[in-house]
């Protein structure tokens, strides 16, 4: 690659960051600092109220990941390890939480516990329905990335430690925990900042009472307008989540541990004997339930809320002042191929170039892309509001609903696109040209087939992100034009069943679209291209 | 004493043992011979109480172990790629099964097995920067620390170069004597089952064909496939008469032989035709592969003979050892 491609490659990403990350973040530090120094930051930390919705904040995320993987492990145990019928369906269905819009679970939790729900507990407004909603969310993130290891820690470290004299209980304090233990670090880091920074589900099901920072901030900017305090704790939120990211980064630093791993095929194995194989069903059926549940419950309920079953609900979708259904699927559909767009064409330049080149820089521009990842999505919608008023005043546009939902996506693109993108050796391209081929057609039949997959994938990816996008679309959505997760969200702050039953309905439809574009990541995907 | 009594175990529809009997006695080595995929590595597991027998039993001095779970049946175990713990050092490593022992005795002893394999002083060392050979010793001294009352080895040499592996079959029996641990040794490379045990069992078709010391197993190894295990594939048609064994089909009872190497040589009037299937330098000169009757003998020769010549051969009346019908 010539420098001058390179430069080209990395012009269109950086000037993307640049203007919508990286000014955003900037003006949001300028805002909170706004009131004479240190004034905002001054009546934030004075204010109890707020101190306790930081404590709250901190608190309930490490309740949610240590929750999420006591709940996990057992059923990571059995999809890693034991060979059993319906392996694959199960880890499938055990994804399913992860890719569900925020929306879409609150909406399903309410169903379950909120105060129509079916089973005739409100706990709408405690912080017991946002730890639920946390660990269904997060199981995934757990089984996914320990789970990845599980499956391929050798299993003879065990046989060696149990012919050593260990019960099985000490072989899995000694040997199997300190082996997952970067693992395990990884999914903590990741479902703890996901909690830090979950916005919807807190909004929804923690109303009225409980708030995160990320649900201050949204309330602080967009209610009270109190924009300098929301600065200060979007910019307090930011120093949480570099903070619990470099300790992540010491803790890898210093217990990696390196191992050789195993072919999955190697490491399953069937179950042992009939308590195993009883376990086995046990640990399946409580998972299938916490999984499950509240799907089943959220569809059953967009059947059956407006009495008897019908399609009622989604029929009442078409005659409503509150939001008109239609349009909003219209506006999510037309957004979404707009963010995909703009995501491909940010992460996909960005992915190629970091994959062809190594060393300092690359790495740099690596962390760079990453980093809207661990920005939460009201810290991007609130930085848009108070940055993109000069020198064109964007803030009533509606491009900036798309720009943000790319924001989001790009890093998923550039993620799932670079190690497959790092796979295509430069001994293939050496292979390809000394049978003959030109510099054009080792691109054309080398790269470009794997490129366009990935870029595929991609796409799929950030149109299902964007599909479900809540937080920066609240700030930034016009009145006028919602998206769906908006309309569902405008549909459950309206009192009465039928409110309720729309409110299903469309999570339901919501649910089947995202499904789709997922099911189409899963089709195409390359091996080894998870995000995760 | 170990004593295995018609274990049998099935995956699915394989039977991959039926039916072996097996005793390892008191302060005894017992390498137990077979080709990759003749089930040793099962039987080892079973013993170990790993994999549960479909049928049969394990005992240890007359003690059926059926319900006794792996780590109460103080045996150890050492495996081919050697399965030390990446999470710890050596030290932590051998120290691993001796976790009901005091600080100050329990270095005294990872020391004491450390030395025991030559690697005394490692015990800082981490796992992923021994050689292959440092890492087998450390399993070995690892499984050795809690003193088993019987030691299993998984070809524990297998996954080391060739030079390597004869040095260290010398030095295993060395530190297994020491330690007075009887020791089941599996392995499919006849040179190691040699140098390291007291015994060889070997293993065909999910059964054990032959035992005894590796003099007489070597010298009479019984059937054709017990021969081929132990590396003597010069195996042809003979005759055996009121006059001795016969090359190839007359009158008398026909059986497969083996055929000793130097008890063969190329020689213009020999009363044997073969053709040469072609030669190899090896030492001095070469040695030539003549298909006769049956089989393929190698006949040392001092010049390469080119392949397709057809050649006669006289053979030794002493050259032949008669195998078992299988």
């Amino acid at each position: 690659m010539t420098r001058r491609t390179a430069t080209l490659l990395a012009g269109i990403p950086v000037a993307f960051l640049a203007a919508f990350f990286v000014w955003p973040v900037v003006s949001i530090l300028a805002t909170g600092l706004s009131e004479g120094g240190f004034g905002a930051v001054t009546r934030v930390v004075g204010d109890g109220h707020l101190l306790g919705v930081v404590w709250f904040t901190v608190w309930q995320a490490a309740a949610s990941t240590a929750l999420t993987i006591a709940i996990a492990l057992p059923a990571t145990w059995v999809i890693a390890r034991l060979d059993i019928p319906g392996r694959s369906a199960i880890r499938a269905a055990t994804t399913v939480p992860f890719v569900l819009p925020t929306v879409v679970v609150a909406t399903a939790f309410l169903a379950l516990v909120g105060p129509s729900g079916i089973l005739g507990v409100d706990l709408q407004g405690t912080v017991w329905i946002v730890l639920a909603a946390h660990v269904f969310f997060n199981l995934a993130v757990v089984m996914r990335l320990v789970g990845g290891v599980w499956a391929h820690l050798d299993p003879r470290l065990e046989d060696a430690a149990r012919s050593l004299g260990d019960p099985p209980w000490r072989v899995f304090r000694r040997v199997t925990l300190p082996l997952l233990g970067p693992a395990l670090a990884a999914a903590a880091s990741i479902v703890f900042l996901f909690s830090l920074t979950s916005f919807g589900t807190v909004l929804i099901l923690g109303a009225p009472r409980l708030a995160t920072v990320e649900v201050e901030i949204y309330r602080r900017s967009a209610l009270l307008l109190d924009l300098p305090a929301a600065a200060v704790l979007a910019i307090l939120q930011m120093i949480g989540v570099i903070g619990a990211l470099a300790a992540y980064a010491r803790y890898q630093e210093h217990h990696s541990v390196e191992q050789v791993l195993r072919p999955a095929t190697e490491t399953v194995r069937r179950p042992r004997s009939r308590r195993e194989r009883t376990l086995v069903a046990g640990i399946l059926a409580v998972t299938g339930v916490i999984v499950l549940g509240p799907l089943l419950v959220l569809v059953w309920r967009s059947l059956t809320v407006t009495g008897g079953f019908g399609v009622g609900a989604y029929r009442a979708l078409a005659d409503t002042q509150v939001v008109s259904a239609g349009a909003a699927a219209g506006n999510s559909v037309a957004f979404a191929t707009a963010a995909m767009l703009i995501a491909l064409g940010v992460g996909m330049p960005a992915a190629v170039l970091v994959a062809a080149r190594r060393g300092r820089l690359s790495r740099w521009f690596d962390t760079l892309l990453m980093l809207p990842l661990g920005t939460s999505a009201v810290t991007i919608g609130f930085g848009f509001l108070v940055a993109l008023d000069e020198p064109i005043d964007l803030r009533a546009s509606i491009v900036l609903v798309p720009i943000a939902h790319a924001l989001v996506a790009a890093p998923f693109v550039f993620r799932s696109a670079l190690p497959v993108l790092r796979t295509i050796r430069g001994s293939l391209r050496e292979a390809a040209a000394t049978l003959g081929a030109g510099p054009g057609r080792v691109w054309r039949e080398i790269d470009l087939p794997i490129v366009a997959r990935v870029a595929t994938v991609g796409a799929a990816f950030a149109f299902a992100v964007s599909l479900g996008e809540f937080g920066a679309t609240l700030f930034l959505a016009r009145p006028g034009s919602p998206t769906i997760p908006i309309a569902i969200y405008r549909f459950l702050g309206r009192p009465g069943t039928l409110n309720l039953g729309r409110a299903t309905a469309l999570s339901v439809v919501l649910m089947a679209l995202t499904a789709a574009a997922v099911a189409l990541v899963e089709r195409v995907r390359p091996p080894g291209s998870a995000v995760f | 004493m170990l004593e295995v009594r018609q274990v049998a175990v099935r995956f699915g529809d394989l039977a991959v043992l039926g039916g072996v009997d097996l005793t390892v006695a008191d302060g005894e080595i017992v390498a137990l011979l077979g080709a990759s995929g003749s089930g040793k590595t099962t039987l080892l597991r079973v013993v170990a109480g790993l994999i549960r027998p479909d049928r049969g039993s394990v005992a240890w001095d007359g003690d059926d172990l059926a319900v006794v779970p792996t780590h109460l049946r103080g045996f150890g175990l050492v495996f081919q790629d050697f399965a030390l713990f990446p999470h710890l050092d050596v030290g932590a490593n051998v120290a691993f099964g001796l976790a009901g022992l005091g600080p100050v005795e329990r270095s005294r002893r990872v020391s004491q097995e450390l030395d025991r394999v030559g690697l005394g002083g490692f015990e800082r060392r981490k796992v992923g920067k021994l050689s292959g050979g440092q890492a087998q010793r450390v399993a070995v001294a690892r499984s050795l620390a809690p003193r088993p009352r019987l030691l299993l080895l998984d070809e524990p040499l297998g996954s080391l170069d060739r030079t390597l592996r004869r040095d260290l079959a010398a030095d295993l029996r060395a530190a297994l004597r020491s330690a007075g641990t009887p020791a089941l040794h599996v392995t499919h490379d006849p040179a190691e089952a040699f140098a390291v045990a007291d015994r060889v069992a070997i293993l065909d078709g999910g059964r054990v064909i032959r035992t005894g010391a590796p003099e007489r197993v070597w010298s009479a190894p019984g059937t054709e496939a017990a021969a081929r295990l132990l590396g003597l594939t010069a195996i042809v048609d003979v005759t055996v008469g009121r006059d001795g064994v016969r090359l190839g089909v007359g009158e008398g009872r026909r059986a497969r032989a083996l055929v000793r190497e130097g008890g063969v040589r190329l020689a213009a009037d020999g009363p044997v035709e073969g053709t040469v299937d072609g030669s190899v330098f090896r030492g001095p000169g070469y040695l030539v592969a003549v298909r006769i009757a049956g089989g393929v003998v190698s006949v040392p020769h001092p010049a390469p003979v080119p392949p397709g010549q057809v050649v006669r051969l006289s053979v030794d009346s002493g050259a032949f050892t008669v195998l078992d019908e299988a």
